[in-house]
């Protein structure tokens, strides 16, 4: 089994409070199904959308990340599963993509290197 | 664990209107930021993680500290409520009242507060609802459109200029004021309209009507709750309520047709609702004033003591419409006082009523004036005369299961 980690990208907010609660229900039942299937190691944060950068050798701070809205990473969760295709395939009932988000699908760490190093 | 039904819309009323206390009715917009960013909050966070422990707290929490770094930052009047400047331009008083503005008591304080400003002398009755939906029960210009069948563009004209008469009230209505007969007059028309509207409305979506009937139900219990504000005729208003709400379920069959008030399944209404309605019933019945409330609430009462049609005591229900065309004569109420008389002395004696009925002219589309006439021909044996009638109704018919329901009397009129 390999972690994966999802970052959700992306989303317009629900026009209504109701809308919003269908909304947050369903992420709720998408995420409890796959965590009682036992593929959630970590059911991640949501991220602020303001923040820092800070970049280059000067270091420079700056505000931001100022990127389009749709590639803002809004949270993350960790996943567990065997390979990247299982991964992805989980990710397919994710209620982002009605709004038009996106999730990008990361193996995290290298796990052939093993525990020598 | 589920979230609540709706739970997310009426913590929104709440927390509007209990920010809006803070900042002043002038800052509604403010107010609203604020509750909306906490509710994108809220949304992000439990998503992800799953709800709190109590989730009502935990979203007052959210606004309450959103509140007090507003205030902090500004320190001036301009965002703060009159009455409170004082109180929270001092670290001192601050933080106590912003907690005692988020305290279960005034957070229905202020509910109550926010209603009464939204029945604005100077706004129409449809600005009114429009305008209490939208604050105070969280719904969007769009669900608040679909629910009265009007355009996305009309409902927002009509919320936004209904926004700025109230923005410009130098503070949340008073409940104190001498005014407050009069505008709990113009607060009970509201919720009377508004539960009407989900009880007999025109939109096409059930599930919609419904939650008219709860929200005008939920907003009638803030009232009710408050002993210094109840009075009979808010007693009578909640009964009437009650009573007609308990008989919601049996308007529709299994397959969302509208069922005939005489064929409905007596045995379906919900007798909790009866008991507290007719409870409700009992405590208006004091002082001296007879509203239209009480009379409609007797009207239900009879209806709902009757374990079947053939049991109800017509008479009495007459003499009730003849007490109601006295106080507030319209001809919708002229016509169902017609459809009694039918009951009591025969479908000839019904339609000669309604040949009398003095605006006949303002029920030309309403669709259940001649579905009535059809009815009492329908009964008198006149087929063909009836399915006219029918026919003419279906052409009026205002929604999808209006239409099913006069097609099916159409058909009864063939097969007959």
């Amino acid at each position: 089994m390999t972690e994966f980690v999802y970052l959700y990208r992306g989303y317009e907010p629900p026009a209504s409070p109701e809308e919003m609660q269908k909304k947050t229900a369903k992420w709720m039942t998408w995420l409890k199904e796959l965590s009682d299937k036992g593929h959630v190691k970590s059911l991640g944060d949501p991220l602020q959308p303001g923040g820092k950068v800070v970049k280059g050798k000067k270091k420079q701070v700056i505000d931001g990340p100022y990127a389009e809205a749709k590639d803002v990473v809004g949270g993350y969760s960790i996943i567990v599963a065997k390979d990247i295709e299982q991964a992805v395939g989980f990710s397919l009932g994710c209620p982002i993509f009605e709004d038009g988000g996106s999730v990008e699908v990361r193996p995290i760490g290298q796990p052939t290197l093993g525990d020598g190093y | 664990m589920d979230i609540e039904e709706h739970f997310f819309r009426h913590e929104f009323g709440r927390i509007v209107a209990t920010l809006t206390r803070l900042f002043g009715v002038r800052n509604l917009a403010l107010a609203e930021d604020v509750t909306q960013d906490a509710f994108c909050r809220a949304m992000e966070t439990w998503k992800l993680r799953g709800l709190p422990k109590n989730p009502s707290a935990w979203l007052m929490a959210v606004a309450k500290n959103r509140a007090l770094d507003i205030l902090r930052r500004e320190r001036t009047a301009r965002v703060s409520e009159p009455a409170l400047t004082r109180f929270l331009e001092s670290e001192w008083t601050l933080v106590p009242t912003v907690e005692e503005a988020f305290s279960v008591y005034a957070v229905k304080d202020s509910q109550l507060r926010m209603m009464f400003s939204c029945c604005h002398p100077d706004l129409s009755e449809e600005a009114q609802i429009a305008l209490i939906l939208h604050i105070l029960c969280g719904f969007s210009v769009k669900e608040i459109a679909q629910a009265f069948v009007s355009s996305h563009a009309a409902v927002e004209k009509r919320i936004t200029r209904a926004k700025k008469i109230l923005a410009e009230s130098t503070q949340l209505f008073d409940l104190a004021d001498t005014d407050f007969p009069s505008r709990l007059s113009s607060v009970l028309q509201a919720l009377y309209l508004l539960f009407n509207e989900g009880y007999h409305g025109s939109s096409p979506e059930a599930a919609v009507r419904m939650e008219l009937c709860q929200e005008a139900m939920l907003l009638m219990n803030l009232i009710i709750e408050q002993p210094a504000l109840v009075t009979p005729q808010s007693y009578a208003l909640a009964a009437l309520m009650y009573l007609n709400a308990a008989r919601l379920p049996t308007r529709l069959d299994g397959s969302g047709n509208l069922v005939s008030f005489f064929e409905q399944d007596r045995s379906l209404w919900n007798h909790t609702l009866v008991a507290e309605g007719q409870a409700l019933l009992d405590l208006s019945a004091a002082g001296t004033e007879l509203t239209k409330y009480h009379i409609e609430a007797a009207i239900a009462s009879m209806h709902i003591s009757a374990a079947r049609v053939e049991d109800t005591d017509w008479q009495q229900i007459v003499s009730l419409y003849d007490m109601l065309m006295a106080i507030h004569p319209s001809p919708v109420i002229a016509l169902n006082r017609a459809i009694a008389i039918a009951q009591l002395d025969g479908p000839e004696r019904g339609l000669q009523e309604i040949r009398l009925i003095h605006d006949l002219h303002r029920l030309s589309s309403y669709p259940f004036y001649p579905a009535t006439l059809g009815e009492l021909e329908l009964r008198r044996g006149n087929y063909p005369v009836a399915k006219a009638h029918f026919s003419t109704a279906l052409s009026l018919a205002r929604n999808p299961m209006e239409r099913n329901f006069l097609q099916r009397r159409i058909d009864t009129c063939k097969e007959s």
